[in-house]
């Protein structure tokens, strides 16, 4: 039998994998997390953002990933998240809550759901973290001819090269150790030709995504000043 | 105008407001939640002794306002940019005709820039005559996040917004400033998507189009579209007080935006009355991109920072800059060679 203690453990490790689409880091990892109550084997989730006015289709992803990563826990029976102090918080709990989809929370103002918007950050992610390594290989003195052909397997192991294999599975692009370590969004090899164009504007990328990052980690602290959430800090996702 | 070293720089304070915040005229939960937003932005990003009370922060007086941009703040001209905001806000929270009631006591501190919403329909265009008339507009702010009734946000490339713009362009309003907000509709798609400028600059070259707070949070996606389009221009508002509490990002943002536009399309501002001029141009004449950056995005100059700082509005707005505070080297239209010829763009469309 699971003991509480065990279960609460595992409802953390869940919502380590439940992503802010936006600044690709876990709401776990970003202190999102207001409260987690484990009653037995009911869970009760209480998530805060760093505004008022947060996008609403990215608050309602994270509402709704954490319920089914939750919910997928072994010995979980009841599952309530809820979204604290935002514009929107009722229509999303209830939508969540409900299981109506996204767009029958906000009837009218959605013209279909989210996995297309999921899918776009989750390359802007793959397209950082390729960035990120080939930056160290590049300073390591290794030429282009060569980083278009490198595989994750030669690589060593980081946190960005971690990254990069799961935005590559949840992608459905290769991760595997004989993948290449840069590929476009279709799969397909960086003709060396291409690759400091394609370099620089993943830079800008990167930047804008820990730029965010940042941004929102200085708001929800002064939101919500020295309270802080539940559990500092997480695993990987 | 402010002084450093020998060197004197004209202020062009580009994007200000003069707004009404205060409980009275909130008329709503979410009228005090943008207030609120506002004023969490006011806290995080300024320096202790710049600090506000909520209360101070709400609404400013007209001789606060004059201080703060004109006494201690260096600037030499300041856009009004309106918010209007009706859905929150029972009076507005700052609307044109409350800009311009200052503005015609000290005309030759402020201009004054109007706002449409495509949403009025045919009535609005109408009503943008009148404005343009009233005020003499030169100048328009956009904001596409603005809720109107059942409507939650519109795009710049909807019908309507055209025939808006054709006026614009019929009545000489040059400049449109656009307001990014977590615009609401359509939910499925993100909300600061900046596409929409693309279509909008492409269709109408003759107009600029100033892309408030460079595009955050969506820099990259800003980037790629302004430096195809020669008429689309980096509004820094909200950018500018990154440079004290996190000021290596601030040296990223300026180094992305002098790479892919150039020095002549980015504008100050300091998005009064969220944060004050006088310390953000203090510090940005004192800036410099660090060191160990300058490989990769090179040093700021002191035109660069001329321009920055008040050349680059003076040239939209057809300000009279005296000439010892011009740029050394005399002013150029953006040449530089656009990224896209230069690269595979299909290699690029991730």
């Amino acid at each position: 039998m699971t003991t509480a203690v065990n279960l609460e453990t595992e409802v953390w490790r869940a919502l380590g994998t439940v992503l802010d689409p936006e600044l690709d880091q876990s709401v776990a990892e970003l202190d999102f997390v207001a409260e987690l109550r484990v009653d037995g084997s009911d869970v009760h989730v209480d998530l805060r953002l760093p505004t008022y006015f947060c996008a609403p289709n990215f608050a309602y992803l994270m509402v709704a990933d954490a319920h089914d990563a939750v919910r997928a826990v072994d010995g979980v029976q009841r599952v309530r998240v809820r979204l604290l102090d935002h514009f929107a918080s009722e229509e999303i709990n209830a939508g969540v809550a409900a299981g109506s989809g996204f767009s029958d929370s906000f009837p009218g103002l959605a013209a279909g759901e989210l996995e297309e918007l999921r899918t776009t950050f989750l390359r802007k992610a793959h397209v950082a973290y390729q960035e990120t390594i080939a930056q160290q290989l590049l300073r390591d003195g290794v030429p282009h001819e060569q980083l278009v052909t490198t595989r994750l397997g030669e690589l060593p192991a980081s946190t960005a090269l971690e990254r990069l294999r799961r935005r590559r599975e949840q992608l459905g692009l290769p991760a595997g150790p004989d993948a290449l370590l840069l590929l476009d969004e279709q799969g397909r090899a960086i003709p060396v030709e291409n690759l400091s164009a394609r370099l620089r504007f993943a830079r800008t990328t990167r930047v804008s995504i820990e730029g965010n990052a940042g941004w929102c980690r200085g708001l929800l602290d002064t939101r919500y000043g020295s309270q802080t959430g539940a559990q500092q800090g997480a695993g990987l996702h | 105008m402010y002084a450093k070293d020998g060197v004197e720089y004209f202020i062009v304070d580009s994007h200000i407001h003069f707004w009404d915040g205060t409980p009275a005229n909130q008329a709503n939960r979410y009228g005090e939640g943008f207030l609120n937003c506002f004023y969490d932005y006011h806290r995080n990003l300024s320096p202790e002794s710049e600090l506000w009370s909520l209360e101070q922060f709400q609404k400013q007086s007209e001789d606060k306002i004059l201080h703060d941009l004109f006494e201690v703040g260096y600037v030499d001209k300041a856009i009004m940019q309106p918010t209007y905001l009706t859905d929150f806000f029972v009076n507005g929270f700052n609307t044109t005709e409350q800009d311009g009631a200052l503005a015609e006591k000290h005309p030759d501190k402020f201009i004054v820039n109007g706002a449409w919403d495509p949403r009025d329909g045919e009535a609005g265009l109408g009503a943008l005559e009148r404005l343009a008339e009233r005020w003499q507009l030169q100048g328009i702010k956009l904001y596409t996040a603005e809720w109107k009734g059942e409507s939650k946000g519109w795009k710049l490339s909807d019908p309507w917004s055209y025939r808006y713009l054709e006026k614009c362009q019929e009545l000489g309003i040059k400049n449109i400033h656009i307001h990014k907000g977590p615009t609401i509709y359509p939910l499925n798609r993100d909300a600061f998507d900046v596409a929409d400028v693309d279509d909008v600059a492409t269709a109408f070259p003759e107009l600029n189009f100033i892309v408030e707070h460079v595009g955050l949070p969506r820099l990259e996606d800003f980037c790629w579209i302004a430096t195809q389009e020669p008429n689309v221009y980096g509004g820094l508002a909200v950018a500018m007080p990154f440079i004290h509490s996190r000021p290596r990002y601030f040296a990223q943002i300026i180094g992305e935006l002098l790479y892919w536009l150039d020095e002549n399309r980015i504008t100050f501002s300091s998005d009064y009355a969220i944060w004050t001029p006088k310390w953000l141009v203090e510090k940005f004449v004192d800036f410099q991109i660090p060191e160990d950056m300058q490989s990769e995005y090179g040093a700021l100059t002191t035109d660069i920072k001329r321009k920055v700082l008040g050349l680059n509005a003076a040239a939209l707005y057809d300000i009279e800059v005296p000439a010892h505070m011009r740029a050394a080297e005399p002013q150029v239209p953006a040449g530089r060679e656009p990224v896209a010829s230069e690269m595979n763009q299909e290699a690029m469309s991730s």
